[in-house]
């Protein structure tokens, strides 16, 4: 695989661009792998690339339902930010934020990952006190936070509604600095690029329809293109993660509800950072095209269908509206939904399960996104060494037996 | 907007009404005799099937009774409602001529 670089794009453009090679193969699946990963998401592809780079392994697949990236990961709002409450997620998103900082450069692809910040808003008395217990605890976990207030916040961001006389009056913020946004068709993209070089098959169009156990290890998988062996399976599958586990003839703590997502119009700049507000319900940034991104709740009922309520986008715009009525007259251009797979702790499962050789990397829910990079690259390390790192040994199937349960509807930027 | 049909009520739009998850999830009978792994299944786990679902629903902005519901968890087609209590549909009588 030739690098991108100054020099590849000035002599590609002698030839109009016609001859860029492949960015990965399209290779048929082997007979056997070291290593399948299921799900070709943004998650599943960091797996595979961190499993190759970091653990040394090559001979990996990772089979694909439909195509990478068609699900949640080109179906999110993109947002980057680290500051969660507990100490056990704190560390866990900013292993993920310092893989970001780094990640254009590691896989040679332009994610276009852009600090602009990410205000979090507080709207009573409780939240900013809520606001400030959590920018504490994440200093303290060296993770970047201030409490911002009303008035310097009108300053900073010049549209939003910091009115007292609004019906849920804006008091503050918490604000992250280093947090953001970053092209998540490029982050798939990137992730898939770069563990194709390392000799990683990507194979899409590949539903895996069964796991082959014996005596209590994985053997392998069945597929839609057949029988593939493999003695370590990561099941990264986000909102199907369920309907794998049943196949396994595992349970989870997990339910899916579609959420959904919106963009303008592209408009003038207008917004050059991310908000966030729990209580009202909506988040908002605007991309490098100049779209807004709006973001919102999930819908409450368990769903597979990949879109959602018109009450739910009702209600997000109506928070929106709140927050910037300069906004009020802007179009809407698309709308869809993703599946997400919630927990009730509102934290993810990285974990081994009761059969050998086959790990799930799930229950991410609403906010998956910001933890790709992080996500692969403990996933990779538990499948690689059959044990957690110790950035996820917290986030293993066992703590809904033993209660030590990691709480993070606060920092969870949806609530569920 | 979903349609959804209360057994008391008829049918009112879906923001009327909250959703109370999976059904007939019992609470076990003897909890001095329950394992943690038996409560963790009871507490946290949950089916969370690909399509037929029998699922709980109250109509909080109406009657704010309780009742059951299949529903499609793909088409979010609502099969049949019951109330508390009433025998479950079978398979049968739910995929049967309506």
């Amino acid at each position: 695989m030739s690098k991108y670089s100054i020099f590849s794009l000035a002599r590609n453009a002698i030839s109009h661009h016609e001859n860029w090679e492949r960015a990965w193969r399209s290779p048929t699946p082997k007979k056997r792998y070291d290593a399948i990963i299921v799900g070709g998401g943004g998650h599943g592809l960091a797996s595979a690339y961190y499993l190759a780079k970091e653990h040394g392994m090559r001979n990996i697949a990772v089979l694909e339902k439909g195509w990478i990236g068609g699900g949640n990961t080109g179906r999110n709002t993109t947002i980057v930010r680290s500051n969660y409450l507990w100490d056990e997620a704190a560390q866990l998103y900013e292993k993920s934020m310092k893989l970001w900082e780094g990640l254009s450069q590691d896989l040679n692809y332009n994610v276009m990952f852009s600090q602009r910040g990410v205000y979090n808003l507080g709207h009573t008395l409780q939240d900013m006190r809520d606001i400030q217990r959590r920018v504490n605890a994440n200093r303290l976990n060296g993770v970047d936070g201030e409490v911002v207030y009303a008035a310097e916040l009108a300053k900073r961001i010049p549209h939003l509604n910091c009115s007292p006389d609004s019906r849920y009056p804006v008091l503050g913020a918490s604000f992250q600095p280093r947090g953001g946004t970053a092209r998540h068709d490029a982050v798939a993209w990137g992730f898939a690029r770069a563990a194709d070089a390392l000799g990683v098959d990507i194979i899409q169009n590949c539903e895996v329809t069964g796991f082959v156990r014996e005596n209590g290890e994985i053997k392998g998988v069945e597929t839609s293109q057949g029988y593939i062996q493999s003695p370590k399976v990561g099941v990264v599958t986000a909102g199907s993660s369920s309907v794998l586990a049943a196949m396994a003839g595992l349970r989870l703590p997990i339910e899916s509800h579609p959420l959904q997502a919106f963009v303008s119009e592209p408009i003038k700049p207008v917004l050059d950072t991310v908000v966030m507000s729990n209580a009202v319900h909506g988040y908002i940034s605007q991309s490098d095209k100049g779209d807004l991104v709006v973001g919102a709740g999930i819908d409450s009922y368990n769903g597979y269908g990949q879109r959602g309520s018109f009450t739910t986008i009702e209600h997000t715009m109506t928070a929106i509206m709140e927050l910037f009525p300069i906004f009020r007259r802007v179009r809407m251009n698309r709308q869809w939904g993703g599946i997400v797979d919630t927990c009730p702790d509102a934290c993810p499962i990285i974990s081994k399960t009761d059969i050998k050789g086959l790990y799930f990397n799930c229950g991410w829910g609403t906010g998956g996104f910001k933890a790709t990079p992080g996500s692969g690259w403990v996933f990779a390390h538990t499948m690689a060494n059959d044990q957690p790192h110790e950035l996820n040994a917290a986030f293993a199937l066992e703590r809904f037996i033993s209660g030590a349960l990691i709480d993070e509807h606060g920092a969870a930027g949806v609530a569920h | 907007m979903l349609i959804i049909e209360c057994p008391y009520c008829g049918q009112r739009d879906e923001s009327e009404f909250s959703y109370g998850g999976e059904a007939h999830n019992a609470r076990p009978l003897e909890p001095d005799t329950v394992t943690d792994q038996q409560w963790a299944d009871y507490v946290f786990c949950r089916a969370n099937p690909k399509g037929l679902h029998r699922e709980m629903w109250n109509h909080s902005a109406g009657c704010r009774r309780w009742f059951n519901a299949v529903r499609d968890t793909v088409t979010y087609k609502f099969k049949c409602v019951y109330k508390i209590g009433d025998p479950q549909p079978s398979l049968e009588q739910i995929e049967g001529p309506q």
